[in-house]
């Protein structure tokens, strides 16, 4: 019963992580991008990369929070800008190639050893060169506040506050989106993603609003990039190939192009693997299972699952059934 | 002449009648009014001319169908006009314009925006998007298409209430108005067909383009489809559509255009046309009255198939003989 109930407490720990909400604002990029346009992009990582290199980056040389996270975005905006102008005339599988290959090439330009006092190279940039500015922000003073068995630091490296702002930026950037979607704007990239054509022959101009796309659901990677920096460090490889599946793969599970997709489906990704995680851990003997293995099986069970929804329920869990069943 | 083609006057059946037959049933003959000027414009497809028009001109407020057998060229020829292709010509003589704005290189959208909206043979309906969003998306200067706009309701929500009640009267004449909830991937092709035109006069159009509007759909709604396409000439639109259907041009186009192997033949009122020989020629072929009978076969041609039974029986009995080099020799002869 005990380590039953220490599983439960990992999965709400793992569920309310400032990690967890940063993937979620970039899922809700993401789903921008693939939900309700139709754009492949398979470099959401890289986003999230550019975003968090330009706001650390830029704080550790001494320039102020708000400065930034304006290079944080710029960066991603730019970024947006020339993946976009050469790719988005041409069919969408072109933007899945570019766009993997382009976060490849930041990642592992991140890693240039000749970066070293700018990146920080392989070994990245350690939080403490660049979190201050953020904790000082803080209102919610010191000591810790005990929530249930959850138990955090009021201002701290990784406590009660960094997650306050990571899941009201996650609230914040929902709201955006609903915003966007139910309006005419939105009602054009959906028109986009259905057929580019129909949409260019009422007059529309298609490739402004799927560049326009592009760059707010890039801006959004940005945001979850910088926010998920804040309680650990800058490193290249964790935000590499395997982050912007892990973001398909919430975006799936959650539903594309709905508003709460993104979120259920990234704190079901992240608990799911926890609990997968520690019941191996707890319950498998180390002889058959070590603890590192289970760490692989957690993702390889996520897999499996990613796979199942997509067989058998490929609208996922908040997704509309109706809009699948027609084969544009 | 100009001020009997103004709109009012084109519901008179009698007014075209008499405006069009004053016209002379040339190719790229000359209007009184034309709304469409095309000039020269040529597509290759590699060593293949798709297309290859002169001259052509499309009166204002009347029904032009443009007809030819397949592979004329009839749809290549939408693709140009309405920049969904770019002309091989363009830049060497390719003109073309429509109410006197030269349109030579502008995208598939500002070609919508001026006015001239498309339909598409193969129908492009949103189908996984309701026969209402489809039909909203077709109106013009939507501030709510703004990205920065969009994000404050009381900026577009008046404008969107408008927009809706006219896609509701549209969606009424058009006999969709029950399925507006429905998912356009739900609807019979005719009915997309119908969705589709809806969806292009959402834009206010003065010129829409039909390309097969009848293709594949049953004669029930073809009638209405026909009345529909009648009330919008006599409302002072111009429409021009390839169809393939003669009974469908002969009974509602006041003027049919012809084209043939990528190039315009002939170009008159929908009898003068069918009767016209370049028009048998394009659709029968040059030589589909001449008889190929055994009896007619002159002496010549006798004389040349029997050479030919001669040489090949001559180089079977070459190839039975084994000598190695014979097969290939045979080879390049077939070619």
């Amino acid at each position: 019963m005990d380590t039953f109930f220490n599983i439960l407490q990992a999965m709400a720990r793992e569920m309310v992580a400032p990690t967890t909400a940063a993937v979620a604002i970039a899922v809700i990029g993401l789903n921008v991008h693939f939900g309700f346009t139709g754009l492949l992009n398979m470099g959401q990582a890289g986003f999230m990369l550019l975003g968090a290199y330009g706001f650390a980056i830029s704080i550790r040389n001494g320039l102020p929070l708000p400065v930034g996270v304006l290079f944080g975005f710029g960066a991603a905006f730019l970024f947006a800008l020339i993946l976009g102008i050469p790719t988005l005339k041409l069919r969408g599988d072109y933007l899945a190639i570019v766009t993997i290959s382009a976060a490849e090439i930041i990642r592992f330009s991140g890693r240039l050893s000749i970066l070293t006092d700018f990146t920080g190279a392989a070994q990245g940039i350690p939080g403490s060169e660049y979190r201050d500015p953020f904790t000082a922000l803080s209102f919610f003073g010191t000591g810790s506040t005990d929530i249930g068995f959850l138990d955090y630091s009021n201002t701290g490296v990784n406590g009660w506050w960094v997650r306050f702002v990571a899941w009201s930026l996650v609230a914040i950037c929902s709201v955006l989106v609903y915003l966007l979607v139910r309006s005419p704007w939105g009602r054009l990239l959906r028109g986009i993603r259905e057929d580019e054509d129909a949409i260019r022959s009422l007059g529309k101009n298609v490739f402004a609003i799927k560049m326009q796309a592009l760059v707010i659901g890039g801006l959004l990677g940005a945001l979850g990039g910088m926010v998920y920096v804040l309680p650990g460090s800058v490193q290249a490889d964790a935000m590499g190939r395997s982050m912007t599946f892990f973001c398909y793969t919430a975006l799936l599970i959650g539903g594309a192009a709905t508003v709460f997709g993104p979120i259920l489906g990234s704190i079901i990704f992240y608990t799911a693997r926890i609990f997968v995680k520690s019941v191996a851990n707890a319950y498998v003997p180390d002889s058959i299972m070590s603890s590192a293995e289970t760490e692989s099986f957690s993702y390889i069970v996520v897999g499996v699952i990613l796979m199942l929804v997509v067989i058998f329920r490929p609208q996922g869990i908040l997704g509309n059934k109706r809009e699948l069943q027609f084969n544009a | 002449m100009p001020e009997q083609a103004t709109s009012p006057s084109s519901a008179d059946p009698e007014v075209r009648r008499r405006m069009m037959s004053e016209v002379e049933a040339t190719p790229g003959s000359k209007k009184p009014d034309s709304i469409l000027v095309v000039n020269n414009i040529v597509r290759q497809f590699g060593g293949m001319t798709a297309v290859n028009v002169d001259h052509l001109e499309v009166q204002r407020g009347i029904i032009t169908a443009l007809i030819g057998p397949n592979g004329a060229g009839k749809t290549t020829f939408f693709n140009l006009i309405t920049g969904f292709d770019k002309p091989t010509s363009a830049g060497k003589g390719a003109h073309w314009s429509f109410e006197g704005n030269v349109l030579d290189k502008t995208s598939a959208s500002s070609v919508a925006r001026s006015g001239m909206v498309r339909t598409f043979q193969l129908t492009k309906a949103l189908s996984r998007m309701t026969v209402m969003d489809n039909m909203m998306l077709g109106a013009q200067h939507q501030a709510g298409e703004n990205l920065l706009k969009s994000m404050f309701k009381p900026l577009w929500g008046r404008q969107e209430a408008e927009v809706e009640a006219k896609a509701m009267e549209l969606l009424d004449r058009f006999n969709l108005l029950e399925k507006k909830d429905d998912f356009a991937g739900s609807l019979s092709g005719g009915q997309r067909k119908l969705l589709e035109m809806a969806r292009a006069l959402m834009s206010d159009p003065t010129m829409i383009m039909l390309d097969e509007p009848m293709a594949g759909v049953n004669p029930a709604l073809t009638q209405s489809l026909l009345s529909h396409i009648q009330t919008l000439r006599d409302e002072g639109m111009t429409v021009l559509f390839v169809e393939h259907d003669m009974h469908v041009v002969r009974h509602i186009s006041d003027w049919v255009a012809v084209m043939a192997e990528g190039r315009l033949v002939a170009e008159g009122s929908a009898d003068t046309v069918m009767s016209d020989p370049a028009v048998i020629d394009a659709y029968l072929g040059a030589h589909h009255d001449t008889d190929l009978g055994e009896e007619e076969v002159s002496e010549e041609v006798l004389a040349e198939i029997a050479e030919e039974v001669a040489a090949e029986a001559a180089r079977r009995e070459a190839e039975a003989e084994g000598a190695p080099t014979e097969p290939d020799a045979g080879a390049e002869e077939k070619k």
